[in-house]
């Protein structure tokens, strides 16, 4: 048996991440045509590359059939309930970094705190009748966020994309998504609430919990994680 | 763990008690409408219970209380006053590491009755401890009845308690409101400076959404308002933490509540309601002299309690959640009621912690 290593199949990610492992002396390559998505790995015996999308990466850890993983943090904490029982962040990459943040009309000006936000739902839900709406694809992040700052009197509605265009299009007062320059939420005349994001994501080396690791399977960990200068 | 089956005989056995003091047996379906339930308790709600949905009706929930259909059910149907038990399934998601169970079965009593809320009160708290009166159980109680008369009787401004009220069942959010309302905590950063503002509204984007001109300019108002309101007085704060932080025996809080009315005229209602409670316990026989009463109980559950509630405990078993809980829900009845309303107190029990303590005490 291998230690088998999920990492995103495409894209910036993948080749910033082949950078990253690659400056640490460990090599990992596409094998035959760029289409096929199977990969090798020189520099650490036992070892096995497995490219998969980055949004599939922690359910495969959660589920134990990769060993370690390469994927966003946001990624892990939105799919996975009670995430650090079922894996553990190895190392933070320093590439891939997103803000998820939660952005109101910038017309709002009584708005800049969550306060503010949860002042106004109460009084939008009194005039509308219903609650203020939240259009997201980060459920969980976004409830457990809002639920630990007392916010009350919305709903999340979901969005799985062009997010920024929802309150434009009055189907969600406000929005909650990933930012990496804030440009997009400009041109769509929102703004970001203050005091930090929901969540700071990077690109982070996982490891799963849930995986069978044998002796020999620990051994390849170890040898790894000297390799990428990783502490215990 | 009880067997399985063990727990559904003893949620019978339950049953067939509560029926033998005159309740009528209800069931409710298992799938409810998510909508309500969503409206009632927020967003929160969909991180405890299972949602799903269905081509037809929408998105549904796997039923995460009773109390929610109890109560339709009678508002729409049900003869007055009534008396109703059930048993079944809950569901609970359980999102966070608590090793909870997801699924497990209540059996509950509910009143609905006007003609003597305190009574009611007690009859409630008296069955449950009859019920599960082998067990030797704590019960501790409470009054949300109370905070919310002396948050209403508060010198400030309405919006200032409309907010405290709304945030009651959030403890620390409400702690941060009522330093900032009393003056203890500075005013959110920011807020001076746009009341300051010759054009508050003044903004170099065009307004998107639907939130409307007019309801911005009505906020900027309530927070004018808001910042020449002066700080709710040090003697009332301290007048409601005193209240919130009270820890005593039933028979020991009626005197002391007497003495807090007098400096708070206002909670003079609650406190008589809070009394006449305590002689009906007394009267169906309830040592309120070894009834535990903590004035913050019941402010980190469901948000529907407004008066008196209660919980039973296993001291022997201190990992266990309640055996039972259980209070008053008038509010609830007037907001799923469409304009009509009945004062109504009920409680659930879960059989298979019963038995559990029955198995650790042999």
């Amino acid at each position: 048996m291998s230690v088998k290593l999920g990492v995103p199949s495409k894209g910036r990610l993948m080749e910033k991440t082949f950078d990253w492992f690659g400056a640490r002396g460990v090599r990992l390559a596409l094998s035959g045509s760029e289409r096929e998505y199977a990969g090798a790995v020189e520099g650490v015996d036992g070892l096995e590359l497995v490219l998969l999308s980055a949004g599939e990466i922690p359910r495969e850890l959660a589920a134990g059939r990769i060993h370690l993983g390469v994927t966003g943090s946001d990624l892990v904490r939105e799919k996975l309930g009670a995430w650090d029982e079922q894996v553990a962040e190895l190392e933070p990459m320093g590439f891939g970094h997103a803000d998820l943040v939660i952005a109101v009309p910038k017309a709002w000006v009584d708005v800049s705190t969550l306060d503010d936000l949860d002042a106004v739902a109460a009084a939008f839900r009194a005039r509308h009748g219903f609650r203020l709406r939240i259009a997201t694809k980060y459920h969980r992040l976004v409830r457990e966020y809002l639920r630990e700052h007392g916010v009350a009197d919305y709903q999340l509605v979901d969005s799985q994309g062009a997010t920024e265009g929802t309150v434009k299009n009055e189907t969600a007062e406000a929005i909650a998504d990933i930012t990496s320059t804030g440009e997009t939420l400009r041109a769509n005349h929102l703004k970001v609430l203050a005091g930090g994001p929901v969540h700071r994501s990077q690109a982070t080396l996982f490891k799963s919990r849930k995986a069978r690791w044998s002796e020999a399977d620990r051994a390849v960990l170890s040898e790894l994680k000297a390799r990428l200068g990783i502490r215990d | 763990m009880p067997e399985a089956a063990a727990i559904r005989d003893e949620a019978a056995r339950l049953l067939a008690f509560f029926e033998g003091r005159g309740a009528v047996r209800v069931e409710t379906p298992v799938l409810q409408p998510a909508e309500t339930l969503l409206d009632l308790y927020g967003e929160d709600i969909r991180g405890r219970a299972y949602v799903t949905s269905d081509p037809v009706v929408g998105e549904a929930m796997l039923r995460p209380d009773f109390t929610v259909p109890v109560v339709q059910m009678h508002m729409e149907r049900g003869a007055e006053p009534a008396r109703y038990t059930y048993a079944g399934e809950v569901f609970r998601k359980q999102e966070e590491a608590t090793h909870r169970a997801p699924e497990y079965l209540q059996v509950g009593y509910e009143v609905f009755d006007r003609a003597d809320p305190a009574a009611a009160d007690a009859e409630v708290f008296s069955l449950i401890a009859e019920a599960l009166g082998p067990l030797g159980l704590r019960a501790a109680t409470g009054d949300v009845g109370l905070l919310i008369a002396a948050i209403s009787a508060l010198t400030t401004t309405e919006r200032r308690k409309a907010a405290l009220l709304r945030h009651l069942w959030r403890p620390r959010r409400f702690r941060t409101l009522l330093d900032r309302f009393s003056g203890r905590a500075p005013a959110p950063p920011g807020r001076a400076e746009l009341l300051a503002r010759p054009d508050p509204m003044a903004c170099d984007a065009p307004l998107v959404g639907l939130r409307s001109e007019a309801e911005i300019a009505e906020r900027i108002e309530a927070l004018r308002e808001d910042a020449a309101a002066p700080p709710i007085p040090d003697n009332e704060v301290r007048l409601l933490a005193d209240l919130i932080g009270l820890r005593e025996t039933v028979d020991n809080i009626a005197e002391h509540l007497q003495d807090l009315a007098v400096d708070m005229p206002a909670i003079a209602p609650a406190v008589s309601r809070f009394i006449a409670r305590a002689e009906a316990l007394a009267a169906r026989g309830v040592d309120i002299s070894r009834l535990d009463f903590e004035g913050s109980y019941g402010r980190t559950s469901l948000e529907y309690y407004d008066g008196f509630v209660f919980g039973f405990y296993a001291e022997s078993r201190p990992d266990l959640p309640p055996v039972a809980t259980g209070g008053r829900y008038d509010a609830l009845t007037r907001v799923l009621g469409q304009g009509s309303e009945i004062p109504a107190v009920g409680a659930v029990i879960r059989p298979e912690l019963a038995l559990q303590v029955v198995e650790g005490r042999a």
